[in-house]
């Protein structure tokens, strides 16, 4: 038991002094491709360490969204904006006078928090215990993270996936260009000529990507019982077709993939959402109460969960498809206007 | 007789698990001491997925019956295809920008490249 713990905290030292040491080179670095690849380090470090804490749904989200498609949607935007950060020429006394102070004052805070794990914290006392002693009887679902998302805060769910919704929308309304058909043809044996050097890649992802999207629907029909759920399994059916896109080119998983489709999609999953929260209003219960949805309360948790879990997993799963989609439609735009074949080359070292 | 088994079963996983945790470290070293991009692509791609193998057989010795096993072997699979693609995709990439392999003759055109390589790594 004793040696248990030591190792647990040795674990913990080690990861959470990597985390510190990424930080501060993503910080000292220019380069910004190198800083990219150093955010997804550090959100593959920070999911291993919520698994050392048991946090594993956490754990998931992160490996998934912080370490996997933000780095894919970062290094998109790396290939418009350029790799390298540009050089300040003043000193940025007053933001470092800011940041310190502001770092100071957190630090200070931190004292009058409680111990972590501390048996006596707040976090412990208040809603935590009906959670885990009752969830079981009141929603039935093995895993309590998503019994606590899914049921006891269905409402702040819904405003994330509400968040997430919005941020699509914004990416369609900044970014979105119309595309001219006639161009199509020119970009198609641009494509074919680049994507003939990657061969091997495009076979094993051909084999890959099924599995990715089975285990996607695994994660999102199974979070009821294990670490899972609409999120984690909406960024990794996503995923699957970004990595299609980024081996056979935009404009074959244009021919794939309906555009208004994929907008229509998160759409619905919002909506989806809200309209079981609906239901069990005109049902007679409160916003998203399950148990009125059957005449079962247990059985009415299970079908409310999971509707909204398939509600989410539409939406997060279009969104990040709609915001892959539309950066790299930018780039494609630029290529049109720009220099073609430069723009190439640079989009191949992105890839 | 069980016995027996159990203890050569724990021999073998830790012999699988120290072989794995030895490919691995020098995976690391070979990063951290070869001259330029394409040894180190070797050191790495080549050690890390036989050491992942390796631990994860061991892994799979630790606890033979059951569920573990197989989500075990199918992440072998998993890695046995995505590593090596992987290292092939990167070796290839910077083989068509232009970094050439570190011979004696080019050696005065690569200290630049070189350089620029271990910070795309980190």
């Amino acid at each position: 038991m004793k040696r248990g713990e030591l190792i647990e905290s040795l674990i913990n030292i080690v990861l959470l002094s990597l985390l510190v040491g990424i930080a501060i080179a993503i910080v000292c670095m220019k380069d910004l491709f190198a800083v990219v690849m150093l955010a997804g380090i550090y959100g593959l470090i920070s999911a291993s360490f919520f698994v050392v804490m048991d946090a594993v749904d956490v754990a998931f989200t992160e490996a998934s969204v912080g370490a996997g498609i933000s780095t894919l949607l970062m290094l998109v935007v790396i290939t418009m904006t350029g790799r390298t950060e540009h050089p300040t020429r003043h000193k940025p006394l007053l933001a470092i006078f800011v940041v310190v102070v502001t770092g100071g004052l957190l630090i200070y805070g931190t004292f009058d928090m409680p111990y972590l794990g501390a048996i006596d914290a707040p976090i412990h006392t208040h809603v935590a215990p009906r959670y885990i002693n009752e969830s079981m009887q009141e929603v039935g679902v093995p895993n309590i993270v998503t019994a606590v998302l899914a049921s006891y805060r269905a409402f702040d769910t819904f405003g994330e996936v509400v968040v997430i919704f919005t941020a699509g929308i914004g990416v369609l309304a900044l970014l979105s260009v119309v595309r001219r058909r006639d161009e199509d043809s020119v970009i198609d044996s641009i494509n074919d000529s680049m994507h003939e050097q990657h061969l091997i890649l495009r076979i094993v992802s051909k084999m890959m990507i099924p599995f990715i999207m089975l285990f996607a629907l695994y994660v999102q029909f199974h979070g009821d019982y294990g670490p899972g759920g609409g999120f984690q399994a909406g960024v990794i059916f996503a995923s699957a077709i970004i990595l299609y896109v980024l081996l056979f080119g935009l404009s074959t998983a244009r021919k794939v993939i309906n555009q208004t489709l994929i907008q229509l999609i998160a759409a619905f999953g919002v909506l989806f959402y809200g309209c079981v929260g609906l239901v069990s209003l005109l049902n007679g219960g409160n916003f998203f109460d399950y148990n009125v949805l059957s005449s079962d309360p247990i059985a009415g948790q299970h079908l409310g969960i999971l509707l909204i879990e398939w509600g989410v997993g539409c939406t997060v799963a279009s969104v990040m498809i709609i915001i892959f989609f539309n950066f790299a439609g930018r780039k494609e735009f630029q290529q049109r206007n720009g220099n073609l074949i430069d723009n190439i080359s640079k989009k191949n070292k992105g890839i | 007789m069980i016995f027996d088994l159990d203890i050569i079963r724990e021999l073998i996983s830790a012999l699988f698990l120290f072989m794995g945790s030895f490919l691995c470290i020098s995976g690391g070293v070979g990063i951290l001491r070869f001259p330029d991009f394409y040894t180190r692509m070797h050191a790495v791609g080549v050690t890390d997925t036989l050491a992942a193998a390796m631990i994860l057989i061991g892994l799979m010795l630790q606890n033979p019956d059951g569920l573990v096993v197989i989500k075990l072997s199918l992440i072998l699979l998993m890695t046995l295809f995505i590593n090596p693609t992987a290292s092939h995709a990167l070796a290839k990439a910077a083989f068509h920008n232009g970094l050439m392999p570190l011979i004696e003759k080019n050696k005065k055109n690569n200290s630049l490249p070189d350089k620029k390589q271990e910070s795309e790594k980190g």
